[in-house]
């Protein structure tokens, strides 16, 4: 069966992250930020009774921080659960085709976080593994 | 006991299950370590369990397997196949027999020796070919009345209830601005009682009976004692305390540690016990109790203690402190020296506590999960150490405060004490680009936390509030927030590794309204902010002889008097000063007075009035009577570490210091107010209490509680008449008629005159009480 993924908007281009790692889309109701905490860390917000980490994927892909956002695909890793802010959450397709290694370098934030492209209908996706965004710049760099 | 053996067949049957694996590799690879030590310990445990619950075959079986796996262990002997076998021929024994146990029926015994004597070196023994464990012929099982969970679903079940408890919190609220309807209400109430039973409910399935945590210690006691061939009594108590599971886990080993080193340590051989008139038998005592929110577990032992002159010998050879530290040390500090890491008081390293996890371990252990160990060491007493741990991991008790316009919550066991800036008892000074808060005489360093979180803060610091905090092992700061909000109890969940990474938060919680709160890490800030501890670090191991060893410093107002000395005397004696007419000064009734306000003052510091125009006095007072001192102008008002050097003779002036490179004279007050001052009139009614003078400790800590219970409070010294005197441990009692003294020490440990501890305030307030009842009833 072909992977199931979710295409969102992220820092002006279209993306697609696997949608077994994602566990729900959510709006996003206050954020409390985090006084010095890494910079890709937006702040916290409350999911019903949980609190997720809310991570600025535009500042984790070293893009300066995204202003005004209110959408975000929750993504549970290693015990906690976060929250990726993108622009707009678009749609959850199945890939015509495998993942393909990419061949071109695309830049710092981009390398880091994408793993693999993908094809979707004759067009073709960066496949985003949402951990590394979550990992942010800084533990890449260690 | 029906309910631990159960416990303890679910737990070998679960660890059995899990080791199944490890079986296959290790007899796949008899070389491997890692199998062969998990298969060691799960003999080694059952063996220590069935000792306790009197179950001797299963016992002999693991006993015979381990004495085995040791040998392997230590490299006497090799795994070949004929030990593999034999070993795990035993380990089938284990299983068939927890089998038997928990379906009630017999199991014959026969072979039993024949399993064990395949575990020895001997060849000619033949093994029981290992065939694969026949299926039992009748599932006669008990019907079980517990079921094992994992903490997970526990967790689970736990959030969910916390979001139906936001959900009613927002359903009340919503209810409250609708229309009053009395049945929707009513509804509503039972809905919110059942949520909270339910809430209640699932918090006490995470709860357990610290018996479990003791089930082990007769058995560890006595393997122990008969390997060091001493003897030792082990008395448990308060089994019935219950503390959250994953808490018992995480005490479990330093428990054990802390009984081990009691045993090979603390408590003597038997002849060596005889020979300083004790029991031959040691005595050791396990109790639990709860007090408030936490949970305190004791172990007391009646054997040698900790020698703290040989561990500061130690720790100085081992170049952890200074020669100089070392000398200033009190006993308590030295005795607190056995939390260093790397430290040991045995000469020589023994098999039993002499390696693997010291002390310091133990007290970090207990420290991450938010407790404290205190240890309070009696030479040839013994030892007693207390573990006090919050009652729960997730529920704790915190105070929500605000800095830029933020919430945060502080654990309310790192609070000592709230205080605004701008009241009297704080004074905030910079030094540099840090700022130090002094309160009352002492000082600590500041941390502004809306500095420290790099956000503005809203409240200028005049009008912020002080949280004076005091971090497991470090040592006190206050902390400036702009506002205090409330206590509460909150659920406290780990935060993520990135928000973590910041240093200075130990967690998140939700407030009543749902938005994130994140709960700050006391010790984390302290570290961010550069607040260092490490010289400190010794004193911060026993806080309140700490705080006595610190330089004291006294508020001095400097004056000049009339005949152009200078003198100083403590800002606190003084009311206010005031310029007097001339007129209003008398000699009269042998004395030289002034009148003022209607009253007349004694009046000091002059023989006679000046001839015209106006008189500077000081109004100082004692708290009971008062008197007017006459000067001509003030100089400065300082706060200096006094060296007084005293007056041969009493006298108006007490002794001279050196400020600023001046000779000062330094006032004597007590002499002043015996004196000058009258006798008040209805104070004799009141039973009295002499305190002794200039000791800031007894004049700031003391004398309120003291006189909270009634006491007039007068100066001690000679001829003063008291029915109660109160005298600092190892000074000389002055001359007078008091009905009874009360020797006050500073260090916690007995001194053997008699005298209480200065933070004990039990024994104060009863020894204090006592003699105020006698005199009202006499």
């Amino acid at each position: 069966m072909a992977e199931l993924l979710l295409i969102a908007r992220l820092a002006g281009r279209r993306v697609a992250f696997p949608a077994s790692s994602v566990e729900a889309v959510v709006e996003l109701e206050g954020l409390t930020p985090v006084p010095r905490a890494a910079g890709h860390v937006a702040g916290l917000s409350a999911l019903r009774s949980r609190v997720l980490t809310v991570i600025d994927a535009f500042a984790s892909l070293e893009f300066g921080r995204s202003e005004g956002l209110s959408e975000a695909i929750v993504v549970p890793s290693d015990g906690h659960t976060y929250a990726i802010m993108v622009e707009e959450v678009e749609d959850v397709v199945e890939a015509s085709a495998p993942p393909s290694p990419i061949k071109a370098p695309l830049g710092a934030g981009w390398d880091r976080a994408a793993t693999a492209m993908v094809e979707v209908e004759g067009e073709l996706f960066l496949l985003i593994d949402p951990h590394q965004l979550i990992a942010g710049p800084a533990a890449h760099a260690a | 006991m029906e309910e631990l053996i159960n416990d303890f067949i679910a737990e070998t049957r679960d660890m059995l299950q899990a080791l199944s694996g490890a079986i296959v590799a290790w007899e796949a690879h008899p070389g491997d370590r890692e199998r062969l030590d998990e298969i060691f310990r799960f003999v080694h445990t059952v063996k220590g369990n069935c000792g306790f619950f009197d179950l001797p075959r299963l016992a002999q079986l693991s006993h015979a397997a381990e004495g085995a796996l040791a040998e392997v262990r230590a490299g006497t002997r090799t795994a070949d196949t004929r030990l593999v076998n034999a070993v795990l021929a035993v380990i089938d024994r284990i299983g068939e027999l927890i089998q038997a146990l928990e379906t009630g029926e017999a199991l014959a015994s026969e072979d039993d020796e024949q399993l064990i004597a395949a575990l020895g070196t001997e060849i000619e023994v033949s093994v029981p070919a290992l065939e694969p464990a026949a299926a039992p012929e009748i599932e006669t099982r008990k019907s079980q009345r517990s079921i094992r969970l994992s903490v997970d679903l526990l967790d689970r079940m736990m959030s969910g209830v916390s979001d139906a408890v936001l959900a009613r919190n927002e359903l009340a609220r919503r209810l409250r601005d609708a229309p009053r309807d009395v049945e929707v209400e009513a509804a509503f109430e039972r809905v919110s009682a059942c949520i909270a039973e339910i809430r209640d409910g699932i918090t006490r399935t995470r709860m357990q009976r610290i018996d479990s945590l003791f089930a082990g210690l007769p058995r560890l006691v006595r393997d122990l004692a008969a390997e060091l061939g001493k003897q030792v009594a082990l008395e448990a108590d308060g089994g019935d305390v219950e503390l959250d599971r994953e808490m018992i886990e995480m005490i479990r080993d330093p428990l054990t540690h802390i009984v081990r080193n009691a045993i090979d340590h603390g408590i003597e051989s038997a002849d060596e016990r005889v020979a300083s008139g004790k029991k031959p038998a040691g005595t050791l005592k396990v109790s639990a109790r709860q007090a408030g929110n936490q949970i305190l577990i004791e172990v007391a032992d009646d054997g040698r203690g900790i020698d703290g002159d040989a561990l500061a010998r130690k720790a100085r050879a081992a170049g952890l402190i200074s020669a100089e530290q070392a000398e200033k040390m009190t006993a308590v500090q030295k005795t607190a020296l056995v939390f260093m890491p790397s430290l040991s008081t045995a000469e020589e390293v023994t098999a039993i506590s002499g390696r693997g996890v010291g002390m310091d371990v133990v007290r970090a252990n207990i420290e991450r999960i938010g407790g404290v160990v205190d240890i309070d060491s009696r030479s040839h007493q013994g030892v007693r150490l207390c573990i006090r741990v919050p009652l729960t991991l997730t529920i704790i008790p915190a105070l929500t405060v605000s800095a830029g316009g933020q919430v945060f919550a502080i654990p309310r066991s790192a609070i000592d004490e709230i205080l605004r800036v701008g009241g009297g008892s704080v004074r905030i000074d910079g030094v540099g680009e840090a700022e130090v808060a002094t309160i009352r005489d002492r000082r600590v360093p500041l941390i502004g936390l809306a500095d420290l979180l790099g956000v503005e803060p809203e409240a200028g610091r005049e009008d912020q509030k002080l949280i004076l905090l005091k971090p497991a092992g470090g040592d006190v700061y206050a902390l400036a927030v702009d506002a205090v909000h409330d206590h509460e109890e909150l659920v406290v969940k780990p935060a993520a590794p990135a928000v973590m990474a910041a240093g200075l938060y130990a967690g998140t919680t939700l407030a009543d309204d749902g938005s994130p709160i994140l709960l700050l890490d006391p010790s984390g800030m302290a570290n961010c902010a550069g607040v260092s501890f490490d010289e400190k670090e010794i004193d911060a191991l026993l806080a309140p002889a700490g705080e006595a060893e610190a330089v004291r410093e006294t508020s001095l107002l400097l004056f000049r008097t009339l005949d152009g000395a200078r003198r100083a005397v403590p800002v606190a004696l003084v009311e206010r000063i005031e310029d007097v007419p001339v007129e209003t000064v008398q000699r009269s009734a042998g004395k030289l007075r002034v009148a003022l306000g209607g009253r007349l003052l004694p009046l000091a510091g002059c023989d006679a009035a000046p001839a015209e125009g106006k008189l500077r006095i000081l109004r100082l007072t004692d708290g009971v009577s008062e008197l007017a001192y006459g000067f001509a102008e003030v100089v400065d008002i300082r706060a200096v570490a006094l060296d007084v050097h005293a007056a041969p003779a009493p006298g108006e002036v007490g002794g001279v210091a050196l400020i600023d490179g001046e000779h000062v004279e330094m006032l004597d007050p007590y002499w002043l107010f015996a004196a000058h001052a009258d006798a008040s009139p209805d104070d004799g009614a009141r039973p009295v209490c002499a305190l002794p003078e200039g000791d800031p400790w007894m004049e700031n800590m003391l004398r309120p509680l003291i006189e909270s219970l009634g006491y007039r409070v007068v100066a001690a010294r000679d001829g003063v008449a008291a029915d109660i005197l109160i005298q600092s441990a190892g000074t000389e009692e002055p001359q007078g008629s008091a009905a009874q003294i009360l020797r006050i020490r500073s260090q916690s440990e007995a001194a053997g005159d008699g005298s209480i501890y200065r933070y004990d305030r039990a024994a104060l307030l009863s020894a204090l009480t006592r003699n105020a009842k006698g005199q009202a009833n006499g």
